[in-house]
């Protein structure tokens, strides 16, 4: 399996392709698209992170060490960059979920969509993928 | 684009853009289509010019010094205080008391007129089409005084359902708080009629006036209404100014509402007496480069005059309507006999933050969500909308350009 930093630095490469904003929302809704629906047993209210404009789930799974995520949103462009960070944090160290930051989501022109406004949910999804990172590092101590 | 803005006008829609320095603007790339303008609108060089040469030409606290800068604020402040009066009509300039907004002008009155007047058992009445600003305060009364919030209707046309009103409009009603103008589908609610209503049950009548202001002539004296709350920001003017129309006799049996320095006539340890109106409601030092500026923006809507703005506005809504139902999967959300320059729509299968994030890499900027009213969305079954609002210098090129941009998005979403 790829480090964080490998696959950050694979999608970053990625985007170097486009040109323009168009072909970026281009690319990111072909991933949206292509994003596993989450099962509706998992959209529970304890999975859900609610922003003003959009709703994502984030189901974690911890499996021999690595810790998983599942997730789905009701708006196609963030659920094509929660695509991007499940690639780079799903099935990774806990320590390393805790620690590494997302870069390349600034690297790619999309920093406005992770700023810790009530916009959307991407801010406080990352925000709770590292927190289960943390707190089953805690149990597991 | 020197056309006239409506054939009666001596004015011409470039005229009135030239004014706007922010028109100007290009985002990613693109020359700025600003159709946010219920959250707030774009503000006149006169509007700016007011600010800057308050404080580079005559800062100073008001109400208080006898030297030229104090004396020179403290009139143009109390100036643009004459204006509004003569802008809504008040009987006196007594009954303008400036604000924050409209926010803080409904809290004022839930806090002295609603917490001296309700009490267990009365209620409050309030429409489904209200912004937040406009339910909360009244929930926050109910709670401390043990009286029940009561809703009005609407129907499928995003219209206030008039049996809705009447049905819960009794002798138990104490505040009828309405808006004018609805933020989320800009359907106008006929205020003149709910006010006699109200009257006759003995209660009064509060109107959130954010979204009319800078749409239509408000005449408190034709209207009758007893509290009429409004922001400068989103009639041309600048944030943080705003002001609440209050009848005389109202505001004078009130309680204050913060206390402080202004609002005093003399205080000692033992006893405080407070200030006659307009002071007693002005606590501490108010926003006074704001409130001079707010001058300029009621002059700019004047020299234009409002039957120009209402028949340009129309004939932007009308075209914008129109285009937005050619869309394949659109729902047009408020279709209103009357409304203010709003255009609220969902299109099937298409998240509406997806929309915005598209049209603003086109330049286009307008709202998506609830826009602060959730209850509202909740009894439309959504989670919220897109939305387009108008001011006086937008454009049908504009529209057209938006609408294109629209088109395009969909396509990529789909």
């Amino acid at each position: 399996m790829s480090t964080i930093k490998e696959i950050q630095d694979e999608i970053i490469e990625e985007f170097e392709l486009f040109d323009d904003w168009s072909d970026k929302y281009a690319y990111i809704i072909e991933l949206g698209k292509k994003l596993e629906p989450l099962d509706d047993k998992y959209k529970t209210e304890s999975n859900i992170i609610k922003g003003c404009q959009s709703r994502v789930w984030l189901q974690p799974d911890f499996k021999d060490g690595l810790l998983y995520f599942y997730t789905d949103s009701d708006a196609i462009i963030v659920k094509g960059l929660i695509y991007l960070l499940v690639r780079v944090y799903s099935g990774q160290a806990l320590a390393d979920i805790a620690s590494e930051p997302p870069y390349f989501i600034e690297k790619i022109g999309m920093q406005q969509h992770l700023s810790p406004t009530r916009a959307n949910g991407l801010a406080s999804m990352m925000k709770q993928m590292k927190l289960y990172a943390i707190a089953l590092q805690a149990q597991n101590k | 684009m020197s056309q006239k803005i409506t054939k009666q006008s001596k004015l011409s829609l470039e005229s009135i853009r030239s004014q706007f320095p922010v028109l100007e603007r290009q985002v990613h790339g693109k020359d700025l289509v600003y159709f946010d303008n219920a959250a707030t609108t774009q503000k006149p060089k006169s509007v700016i010019d007011a600010l800057v040469g308050y404080y580079s030409g005559y800062n100073a606290n008001i109400h208080r010094g006898i030297h030229s800068l104090a004396e020179e604020a403290t009139l143009a402040y109390e100036n643009t205080r004459h204006s509004l009066a003569q802008f809504l009509n008040a009987s006196s300039s007594d009954e303008i008391i400036l604000t924050k907004g409209t926010t803080e002008s409904i809290n004022l009155v839930a806090k002295t007129y609603g917490e001296q007047t309700v009490q267990e058992g009365d209620e409050i009445l309030i429409s489904c089409l209200e912004h937040h600003s406009n339910i909360v305060p009244w929930q926050m009364l109910c709670e401390k005084t043990g009286a029940k919030l009561k809703v009005i209707d609407i129907n499928d046309q995003g219209e206030l359902d008039l049996d809705s009103f009447e049905k819960q409009l009794s002798t138990k009603t104490k505040i009828v708080s309405v808006t004018f103008a609805s933020n989320a589908l800009g359907t106008v609610n006929p205020i003149k009629d709910l006010a006699s209503k109200v009257h006759a049950v003995g209660a009064v009548i509060v109107v959130d006036g954010a979204q009319s202001t800078s749409h239509f002539n408000l005449d408190m004296q034709d209207l009758d209404i007893d509290f009429y709350a409004f922001s400068g920001h989103k009639m041309y003017g600048p944030t943080g100014v705003g002001g609440l129309y209050g009848k005389r006799a109202l505001l004078e049996a009130m309680p204050p509402f913060m206390g402080g320095g202004e609002m005093i006539k003399e205080v000692t340890f033992e006893k405080t007496t407070y200030a006659d109106l307009p002071h007693k409601y002005e606590a501490g030092t108010p926003n006074i480069a704001d409130v001079i500026a707010l001058d300029a923006a009621i002059l700019f809507i004047q020299k234009i005059g409002y039957e120009n703005i209402q028949l340009h506005e129309e004939e932007l809504l009308n075209h914008a309507t129109t285009q937005l139902m050619n869309i394949d999967g659109l729902t047009m959300y408020g279709t209103a006999k009357e409304k203010v320059a709003v255009a609220s729509f969902g299109i099937e299968s298409i998240h509406h933050q997806d929309l915005a994030i598209l049209l603003d890499t086109y330049g286009i900027a307008v709202r998506t969500g609830h826009h602060c009213t959730q209850p509202l969305m909740n009894r439309l079954g959504i989670l919220g909308t897109t939305r387009a609002s108008f001011a006086v210098y937008n454009t049908i090129e504009e529209i057209d350009t938006f609408i294109a941009g629209l088109n395009k998005a969909v396509t990529m979403l789909r």
